[in-house]
């Protein structure tokens, strides 16, 4: 039988306020920040034992509107296709919590929030943060929400990194883990894509150091650093299928404008990025990328109860499956209880938002089986 | 177990002892590891290559992996598991000698499930029609077989001895029931328990 999926109606973000000086969060780098808002939004009901908590994590531009529609608004959450009744994370039985990343700009603090010292944006004076940072204050939240131990941490691309480092950092705090489209450490490629989207944001007059908040906003370099950034989330083929060489005209205009649909598509992309987007967040967010590093046996030092479902896309080249092999290599040598299934798709790295039917056949049972218990005959 | 679980199924659930740890190598569907975890409280995991199989796997709540099985062995410690099966799947992989050694290395005993490729019916066909042979247990054409090599279960045992694997228990299939009389001619199938 199957149950009709349905939408989430409408959902309203909300904000968690915690580390107040002098208990302001320890980050990495060896820095205090505090305080420190998140934004989030639940979706489903947390069960009488608080057992079926599911926290979805983002990626890069992300927020925490994953599911359902604010107000007033025609396109839904980010992951709307995955949350919802009977969808693969089904909130008529789990409890679904999704938050913006520290260093964000969609509501959590940021270089972009205002620094209640001075009363004045972040800027560049904002401290680096690490994924690590991320997670530490997603736990702030999750204690907040008097959740002991979490059903699933779920999320793709970086969302997949968060996903291991809450393994690393609270292994008691989880009962299972789906990354997807990710990797245990940015190759050098990654670090070299990063790099140069934040070299186009500091190419940019308007980025001035990080300090454009009251003047013009490095819109141009941010929008090059998201072309880029599109890219490399799609495959050869995917691009083929989508734009071929199609014009936008019927012949060529011998002039340097969009000729080809492709670089009308990166320019769209590019420009509606830069109007939710904060070009320093983004330098931010992607160094955290770029430090996270998991690798060997820096994930799971020792022995966990943790289970795992790895999933990684035929055609994406950006995190290529051999790098979620990895990470499924690391959990066989340690007999973690795991299932790694790499999904035959042709959309590249993109392909973690749109496979939604091949990503709920997996997702969806292996959910069941962890909240209903590990005995198969049971 | 029901009446229509095939005859190797049944064999080879028979064979494992209650709550042993298990690896079937070129697990399929997963219908055997639900099997063994059904019946036998076993703790299993399957490797598996085919994608629809795959989703089938996690359906059923089995932990399997995505992979050929060539390339998927050598993370595992020594002795992980008390069985590792290769049931029809030691026909279709390319280094068949060395998934054999490493199977025995992660685990403490192998099954090995395989077609016999001297039954009585492909020597027929071999002999008096001049045909690669078509039987029960080896329905393919040349031009079709998921097959790339072809053994017999002396072939096999002669193996074991070279290899110096211990048979610790051997088990002859024919179309509905099991064969004890002259296996290499009339078994179609043979699972073997091997240990190193």
């Amino acid at each position: 039988m199957t149950l009709k999926v349905e939408n989430i109606g409408l959902v309203k973000t909300q904000y968690f306020t915690f580390g107040e000086p002098p208990d302001e969060l320890k980050l990495d780098s060896g820095k205090a920040l505090g305080p420190i808002v998140l934004a989030f939004e639940t979706y489903g009901e947390l069960n009488a034992d608080k057992s079926n908590a599911i926290l979805v994590v983002h990626a890069l531009s992300g927020d925490a509107h994953a599911a359902g529609f604010h107000e007033g608004d025609k396109e839904p959450g980010w992951w709307n296709d995955m949350i919802g009744p009977n969808k693969a994370l089904d909130t008529n039985k789990y409890f679904v919590i999704c938050s913006n990343c520290l260093g964000g700009c969609r509501g959590s603090t940021g270089p972009s929030s205002i620094n209640p010292q001075t009363n004045k944006p972040y800027g560049l004076s904002f401290p680096v943060i690490t994924i690590a940072d991320m997670v530490r204050a997603q736990k702030y939240l999750i204690d907040h929400l008097g959740i002991k131990k979490l059903l699933c941490v779920i999320g793709g691309s970086m969302g997949g990194m968060q996903v291991l480092q809450w393994v690393a950092s609270f292994p008691k705090s989880v009962q299972s883990a789906i990354p997807i489209a990710c990797a245990l450490k940015h190759s050098p490629q990654q670090i070299a894509f990063d790099e140069v989207g934040r070299q186009a944001v500091m190419a940019d007059p308007a980025w001035n150091e990080g300090n454009y908040y009251d003047a013009e906003k490095p819109e141009r370099g941010l929008a090059v650093a998201r072309m880029i950034g599109h890219i490399t989330y799609m495959s050869d083929k995917s691009m083929e299928d989508k734009f071929s060489r199609r014009l936008k005209d019927k012949d060529y205009s011998f002039k340097f404008i969009t000729d080809f649909e492709v670089e009308g598509y990166l320019r769209y992309r590019g420009d509606s990025f830069v109007k939710r987007f904060d070009a320093n967040s983004y330098l931010y967010v992607t160094k955290a990328m770029d430090y996270f590093d998991l690798s060997g046996a820096k994930l799971i030092p020792k022995a966990i109860d943790v289970r795992f479902l790895v999933i990684s896309f035929k055609s994406d080249w950006l995190y290529p499956s051999y790098q979620s092999q990895d990470i499924v290599r690391q959990l066989k040598i340690r007999g973690v209880d795991a299932t790694y299934c790499e999904i035959n798709s042709t959309y590249g790295h993109d392909a973690f938002l749109l496979e939604v039917e091949e990503e709920t056949r997996l997702i969806k049972h292996f959910l069941k089986k962890t909240f209903h218990g590990y005995n198969i005959a049971r | 177990m029901s009446a229509e679980t095939s005859l190797d199924y049944r064999i080879i659930t028979d064979i494992v002892e209650p709550d042993s740890k298990v690896l079937d190598l070129g697990c399929g569907n997963g219908d055997l590891l639900y099997l063994l975890a059904k019946e036998k409280n076993a703790v299993v995991q399957g490797i598996e290559l085919n994608d629809e199989a795959i989703y089938q796997c996690v359906e059923k709540g089995l932990s399997v992996f995505h992979s050929d099985i060539d390339s998927s062995l050598s993370e595992y410690p020594d002795k992980s598991f008390d069985y590792v099966i290769l049931n029809q799947s030691l026909q279709e992989v390319k280094r068949a000698d060395f998934v054999m050694e490493e199977a025995l290395r992660v685990g403490n005993k192998a099954i090995i499930g395989f077609s016999n490729f001297a039954h009585i019916k492909a020597r027929f066909m071999m002999f008096f029609r001049g045909k690669a042979p078509i039987t029960k247990s080896l329905p393919y054409h040349w031009f079709d077989t998921p097959n790339v090599r072809f053994l017999s279960i002396s072939d096999f045992k002669n193996y074991c001895v070279v290899k110096g694997f211990k048979i610790l228990h051997v088990r002859y299939l024919g179309k509905r029931k099991e064969v004890n009389f002259w296996p290499n001619l009339f078994a179609l199938n043979a699972i073997f328990v091997i240990q190193k």
